[in-house]
């Protein structure tokens, strides 16, 4: 192995499968820059028309939210029932809503 | 491996993603209390709910799927050998063109496959040496040659036909990125599995010389397909352990079974003999009954003493470092591309 070897920095890969639909992440690769990463995820995700466009980001340029999914991070999503439709009693006969 | 100190610093991937904000949480800053986050951890493979890449895990569980997944990936890339001494070879322009989509597809997953690792915290270039210097494995069914072009076929029947069985219950690993990664593998497997049997029935058509080829490569490969699922399942200590982390689904024998049962019909049509005098069918059972394979040649071969072991592991040497001016130059482009970028931005 050659002593100082200087890792191609990751890559995550986002696709979109078809006009019409989101970008959609499929995984990660190594390049030496943005263009290498997206022929790389052009030869590697999209063999068979898996793909019409695709998005590469550098994973250490992607901020996320904190590691476990539990966190209390998303608690105030859970307490507002009002936000869905079934929370609002609408009599049976009442049309088109 | 690195220790998981120095690999929560070097290595940015999806593991690590947000690393800088998670760092700040006493997630990582110290030891966390793990009896809480050891019932999460098992709630979730209770529920059949998938564990995800920041996810608290158990460290033998981290340790046993990177092993896991890096013997795959590992598989994948020296697999790309047997057959890719082939393309040269192949008779004809559309049996080359076939045999190059499959060997870049035996590529991709091992990429796929490397990524999964890497979202656990391994570091690339390290799995790469543990794979050159011989200590991570790969499966000793590419420690045989191919003899003659029938083997490509013998390989994309049996050995891809071996690696759906293990694979498609793996789509349901609970391990959220292996499993996506098999799910994209075993769509692409279907191919390389029906390339071969066509292979093969085209040759069967052919002379008594062509098909005299097809039963000695048969011969050849049927015993190491079926080790191909490992050690029987009372000499295979850490099954159990993943079966109840749900990493594995069956058990090493179920798999073989299933593979026996689904290759004789196929035998049968093709016209080939399975090399097992004991092999027959058992309707008490429902099952095939066949031989038991030579476990001390599995061995052997594992430990490094099969027919291409050294020759396998050498061509893998000499392809990273034939490749290392490739490496270094694209890494300079880059290098200097950003310092061109930077320098115009300023002006």
């Amino acid at each position: 192995m050659s002593p100082q070897q200087q890792e191609w920095p990751l890559y995550e890969v986002f696709v979109r499968g078809k006009r019409g639909l989101n970008h959609v992440h499929v995984g990660s690769l190594h390049a030496a820059d943005d263009r290498m990463a997206l022929t790389h995820a052009r030869d590697l995700y999209t063999r068979r028309n898996e793909g019409v466009s695709i998005w590469v980001v550098r994973s250490a340029h992607i901020a996320a939210s904190t590691r476990d999914e539990k966190d209390p991070f998303f608690a105030p999503s859970a307490d507002k029932v009002y936000r869905h439709p079934t929370f609002y009693d609408i009599p049976d006969d009442v049309p088109h809503i | 491996m690195l220790p998981p100190a120095k690999r929560a610093t070097l290595i940015p991937n999806e593991w690590s993603v947000g690393k800088r904000e998670a760092m700040t949480t006493s997630h990582s800053a110290e030891a966390p209390p793990e009896g809480p986050l050891q019932e999460h951890f098992d709630a979730t493979i209770a529920r059949d709910q998938r564990v995800e890449p920041r996810d608290w895990m158990p460290e033998g569980y981290r340790r046993t799927l990177i092993r896991q997944i890096a013997q795959h990936a590992h598989s994948e890339i020296i697999g790309m050998q047997p057959e890719g001494e082939w393309i040269t070879k192949a008779p004809s322009l559309r049996r080359k063109a076939i045999l190059f989509a499959k060997v870049q597809d035996e590529a991709g997953h091992g990429l796929y496959l490397y990524s999964a690792a890497e979202t656990l915290g391994a570091d690339r270039a390290d799995l790469t040496e543990r794979l050159i210097e011989g200590r991570q494995k790969y499966s000793s069914i590419f420690n045989y040659p191919t003899l003659s072009f029938a083997d490509v076929g013998v390989i994309g029947w049996f050995v891809d036909g071996a690696a759906i069985c293990n694979q498609v219950p793996l789509c349901r690993s609970s391990y959220g990125p292996y499993a996506r990664a098999m799910v994209r593998i075993c769509k692409e497997e279907s191919f390389h599995q029906r390339q071969g049997y066509e292979l093969l029935m085209t040759m069967m058509r052919g002379t008594g010389a062509q098909r005299e080829m097809v039963q000695d490569a048969v011969d050849r490969w049927w015993w190491p397909s079926l080790m191909m699922f490992g050690p029987p399942d009372d000499a295979s200590p850490n099954s159990a352990q993943s079966m109840a982390w749900k990493i594995k689904r069956h058990s090493n024998d179920e798999l073989r079974r299933r593979f026996v049962d689904m290759t004789v019909p196929q035998a049968e049509k093709l016209g080939v003999t399975l090399p097992d005098p004991e092999l027959r069918w058992n309707a008490e059972r429902g099952h095939h009954d066949f031989g038991t394979p030579d476990w001390d040649e599995l061995t052997r071969v594992i430990k490094g003493d099969g027919p291409c072991n050294a020759r396998r592991a050498e061509r893998r040497r000499t392809a990273h470092e034939e490749g290392a001016w490739v490496r270094e130059a694209a890494t300079a482009h880059a290098a200097r591309q950003a310092a061109r970028a930077r320098k115009e931005t300023v002006a």
